[in-house]
């Protein structure tokens, strides 16, 4: 009876929701949300997102099997649902947004602490059916480590260098971390309730700044849910240049990064070396395209701004100089000792945790996890260019920042190629206005970036959630700084560096 | 072998620094500004200005372009403008973003604890009244919601030029020329 199954053999008992692209969509009723997230104990199906309406859930699930995906939704009785956290602990903070959203339960959770309602905003489940809340901000309660010389130390929401605000909560026995809770929630800007009602251009501009760092991805991701859909046809060439948005996107980000975290070991000449050449790159844009973060340059049908013959060629050879001197620069983090002593070893999170917690991005792949939503489900250009996913199993501070080393020189590598076979033609298509329901998913630089959109017959955004892949790595934060001294956390949240913003909507 | 370092500091020998010309205060920025604390300031201050930063519900979009402006190739430092770490060592608060709810108690009390004369700068355009996000069940409103704002840095998010010349506009009135 445990036969294998797969996981559109076992959706299929459900209903199928017509128009759902470019992943099909099954409703199932409770008996079936049972079973399915009793099977989940043993199938090998991802959870890649998990949102909700009023009324609904759904979550985004990929058979590891064969690489299907599909949406499975459950329409609440009573406003419950069986909570998929206890099966998937992904789940357990994106069903606890839920509740605080939508006011939808999830039963089962152990815990059910409000996540992203911090008793604030005057109004309880926003989203779902609103209710005036006077009480004043909620209490939250740490978890508690107990035991003799065991402190406290609190930090955030304000923090001391130029990030954004989150809580960290430390259990320390002198130096040592013996537990890092986390409290987010902070930049919670109410995104799903911003966008609805919104005509898609509208919509747009909303999601490219749900993490400013991550712009394009975004609004790639929300281009590729609205273009299945509507059944839009991207031409060729707007597919090239969204890419090499994208790719520019992922090298500007990587190189701060990588400079940053030096830069907390205290070895700055990283970081002022990478950032003069992320700085580079970030003029490039400005001059390509018409924006430093180039926001708001892809859009749907295609992309707003075109790569004027001049800029292809300038644009090739400023990243001919910036890989040059990015070699430079690891053969120097590389043959630095008292910067490697700092990194090797630090914040190791296992291979086990990333793959239960089916955390993406750069993180799961310095811990052997080698997804890349770029090779599956794969999105056009990718499939015609030819690029590897770096992979590693040390998990360590170093072995990310070695991942990320290696996605620039492979970024550059996909750039060439992008700027030797660019097609021509036109760059963007018109997009009728329509209902229709589509998923977009997107490979940024974090990872797997998704987006659900739903669009009436007037065009506008009935339903839009933006995932971030911050959401599967910052419970991973704190199992990696478990045992390390607190002076370490900054080089390992920053080798993380997740998305405050992304993650709290 | 020589020492990948040697390779760096030799090319930057060469090579000259990659620090651009400072660009003009910005004239928009002056004339925002409120001249009650001109007098007090030029004395306690002179010529340097600590900044603390706040993302008060930012995209971190501002954050990525505020590190920018302390790259070697904008540089704030030389002007003797630096970003500190508590916001008692602070003159300035720098707030981004749409303000919040979540974030107005921890904003108000950074406010609180910087020392006065103080001056507020909003940065971005979501600094400014919420910019896209405004009107959402969970956000305040612009920085002006919470706090007496002194300046606005417009842009999303403003390039290190603006910034930085937005910031000199600052210092100038701060030195009361």
């Amino acid at each position: 009876m445990l036969g294998h199954v797969s996981l559109l053999d076992f959706l299929s008992v459900g209903r199928q929701v017509a128009g759902h692209k470019p992943w099909p969509r099954f409703q199932l009723d409770l008996p079936g949300w049972r079973a399915f997230e009793d099977r989940l104990s043993a199938a090998d199906w991802v959870l890649m997102a998990e949102w909700a309406e009023p009324g609904e859930v759904h979550a985004l699930f990929r058979d590891d099997e064969n690489g299907d995906i599909a949406v499975v939704s459950h329409p609440c009785v009573n406003q419950r649902f069986v909570g998929l956290g206890k099966r998937r602990p992904g789940a357990i903070r994106m069903e606890r947004a839920i509740h605080d959203l939508y006011g939808l339960a999830p039963q089962g959770l152990a815990d059910q602490r409000a996540w992203l309602d911090h008793g604030r905003w005057q109004v309880k489940h926003p989203l779902g059916s609103p209710r005036t809340y006077e009480d004043g901000p909620h209490r939250y309660r740490f978890r508690e480590a107990l035991g003799d010389g065991l402190h406290q130390i609190p930090v955030g929401p304000v923090h001391a260098g130029i990030i954004e605000p989150g809580h960290f909560r430390f259990h320390a026995q002198g130096e040592t971390v013996v537990r890092l809770e986390e409290r987010l929630g902070y930049v919670h800007k109410g995104v799903e309730g911003v966008v609805q009602g919104k005509s898609l251009a509208e919509a747009m501009r909303v999601v490219g700044r749900v993490s400013g760092d991550s712009t394009v991805a975004y609004a790639l991701a929300t281009a590729h849910a609205a273009e299945a859909a509507l059944a839009v046809e991207v031409p060729p060439r707007a597919r090239y240049l969204r890419a090499l948005m994208a790719e520019l996107e992922r090298i500007a980000n990587h190189l701060g990064d990588i400079g940053a975290i030096c830069n907390d070991a205290a070895f700055v000449i990283m970081l002022s070396h990478l950032s003069v050449l992320r700085e580079k790159v970030l003029r490039a844009n400005a001059t390509c395209f018409g924006h430093r973060l180039l926001m708001d340059r892809i859009v749907p049908g295609g992309v707003a701004a075109d790569l004027e013959p001049p800029c292809r060629a300038a644009l090739g050879k400023m990243l001919h100089e910036v890989g040059k001197d990015f070699r430079r620069a690891m053969a120097l983090y590389e043959e630095t000792p008292s910067l490697l002593d700092r990194t090797t070893g630090t914040g190791i999170v296992t291979g086990a945790l990333v793959h239960r917690f089916g955390a993406g991005g750069f993180v799961g792949r310095a811990s052997s996890r080698g997804h890349d939503a770029r090779k599956t489900p794969g999105y056009p250009p990718y499939d015609d260019l030819d690029f590897t996913i770096p992979v590693r199993a040390e998990g360590d501070v170093h072995s990310r920042v070695l991942i990320r080393a290696e996605e620039v020189r492979e970024s550059l590598r996909l750039i060439e190629q992008i700027l030797t076979h660019m097609p021509t033609g036109a760059i963007a298509v018109e997009v009728p206005v329509g209902a229709g329901e589509g998923i977009g998913i997107v490979e940024g630089f974090r990872g797997e970036i998704v987006v659900s959109l739903k669009l009436s017959e007037a065009g506008k955004v009935v339903r839009l959630h933006p995932h971030d892949p911050s959401w599967f790595q910052w419970p991973l934060l704190e199992a990696a700084i478990e045992g390390n001294i607190v002076a370490d956390f900054p080089i390992i949240n920053k080798s993380f560096n997740c998305s405050y913003s992304g993650h709290d909507l | 072998m020589i020492p990948p370092i040697s390779h760096l500091f030799a090319r930057h020998l060469l090579k000259g620094p990659h620090t651009v010309k400072a660009p003009e205060p910005s004239p928009d920025g002056l004339a925002e500004l409120a001249d009650e604390f001109a007098a007090q300031a030029r004395g306690r201050l002179g010529r340097s200005l600590a900044i603390r930063e706040v993302d008060a519900g930012s995209c971190n979009g501002c954050e990525l372009e505020l590190h920018a402006v302390n790259n070697p190739v904008y540089d704030l430092e030389r002007f003797g403008i630096k970003f500190v770490a508590s916001p008692r060592h602070a003159d300035v608060l720098l707030v981004t973003g749409p303000v919040t709810h979540n974030m107005v108690e921890a904003l108000r009390r950074t406010w609180e604890a910087t020392p006065a004369p103080k001056w507020v700068v909003a940065l971005g355009d979501c600094g400014r009244d919420g910019g896209c996000f405004a009107g959402s069940y969970a956000v305040a409103g612009g920085v002006s919601a919470v706090l007496p704002v002194d300046l606005h840095i417009p842009g999303c998010p403003p390039a290190p030029q603006d910034i930085l010349a937005g910031l000199l506009a600052l210092l100038r009135h701060v030195e009361g020329k």
